[in-house]
């Protein structure tokens, strides 16, 4: 059978974004902001369809990281999603997060590692952990269903419970190969 | 394109004129210049300055009144900072925030690097674009009396959010220096709201 839909929406069993989704909202996050990927389009669908939580769409990710500041000021909690090709458009607006010590959550779906088609994408994918750890961020990874599901849970508690700046790379192998 | 819409207005006056009667509104500066304006009004638990993140202010802005509602928010920045971030001013339109106003300090310089000229003294104007974004209201001031205006205006509601370019004299007056201890800034800002430091 030909899908247009991402392997993740349609492996039986499989639903991270839905146990993403439940943990988040579990974790009192009330603000998310994206630059597209396909790995995300089931998690973008059931935050914008939440009238708890404000959605923003970015037209560069390091908004969201700004974003994402501005929500802590105010008392609330945030994730901010985008691909591994946005991580290098947020090194300088990091310096936020980082000098500032303001809770920060980002679920990067890794392209250009795994079954990749686009070349372009191989670069960044190649730069994405080694530079957000130079800014200073902590880069944890998953690349399974159940790992990551796990992973989210402990980032968001290192993030909102202790203040610290989190990366959850979530492995091309899990998200599949992008059909199109 | 020559230079255009040169002005007189000292910025600093015109800052303090813009917050002489602020009451409740939050106000996040952008680095430079803004900072040191909101500095020299006066220091206030509501404020949050910017020493770094180049195009972030108004963005800032959009989180902090999100989670805000009920409080006016607003971001006071410069051209240099605002040009960076004009792919922000896109998500702010679609966002759509009723209680946030992004202020433009404008010398059309860059103040802080040697007063290298700017795009906005060259033709590009913010407002224009905040219009082509969706933004509720917009406009550009270019004396005092006309600041004391604004400032009554802001005050009052917004069907969405709002962007006011205030022409200024380019040059550098003295630095009126906030702290540059960012937590420090972060917890007192969140303590002014409410929230206990963790």
């Amino acid at each position: 059978m030909h899908s247009s839909k991402p392997n993740s929406e349609t492996r039986a069993g499989d639903d991270w974004p839905s146990e993403l989704y439940r943990m988040l909202k579990a974790a009192d996050v009330r603000q998310m902001s994206y630059v597209p990927d396909a790995g995300h389009s089931q998690l973008i669908r059931m935050f914008s369809a939440d009238r708890d939580v404000t959605t923003n769409v970015l037209t560069t990710e390091e908004e969201g990281i700004a974003i994402a500041a501005g929500a802590w000021l105010g008392g609330q909690r945030s994730v901010l999603l985008m691909q591994s090709s946005g991580v290098g458009n947020c090194i300088n607006m990091l310096s936020l997060s980082a000098i500032g010590r303001f809770p920060l959550l980002m679920l990067v779906t890794m392209r250009g590692e795994w079954a990749e088609f686009n070349p372009w994408q191989v670069p960044m994918s190649r730069a994405t952990q080694p530079s957000l750890e130079a800014i200073g961020l902590k880069v944890m990874r998953a690349e399974t269903a159940e790992d990551l599901v796990e992973t989210v849970e402990a980032a968001a508690a290192l993030a909102y419970e202790s203040d610290q700046q989190i990366a959850v790379l979530i492995g091309q192998r899990l998200i599949g190969k992008k059909k199109w | 394109m020559p230079m255009s819409n040169a002005s007189q207005l000292d910025r600093r006056a015109a800052v303090a004129a813009l917050l002489k009667n602020r009451k409740d509104t939050l106000v996040v500066s952008g680095l430079g210049s803004p900072t040191y304006d909101l500095h020299s009004v006066g220091d206030h638990d509501g404020n949050f300055y910017l020493w770094g993140a180049m195009g972030g202010a108004a963005l800032i802005g959009l989180g902090l009144a999100q989670a805000q509602p009920g409080k006016r928010v607003l971001a006071l920045t410069g051209d240099g900072e605002q040009l960076m971030g004009l792919g922000g001013l896109a998500t702010i339109g679609v966002a759509r925030p009723r209680n946030l106003d992004i202020v433009v300090i404008d010398n059309q310089h860059f103040g802080e690097t040697g007063m290298q000229a700017s795009h906005t003294g060259r033709g590009v104007d913010l407002t224009a674009i905040a219009v082509a974004c969706g933004f509720a209201a917009t406009g550009t001031v270019r004396t005092i009396e006309e600041v004391k205006r604004l400032a009554t205006e802001i005050a009052g509601p917004a069907d969405g959010p709002r962007l006011f370019v205030i022409k200024v004299l380019a040059e550098n007056p003295p630095r009126s220096l906030p702290s540059r201890d960012a937590v420090f800034i972060k917890n007192r800002f969140r303590a002014h709201l409410g929230f206990a430091a963790t």
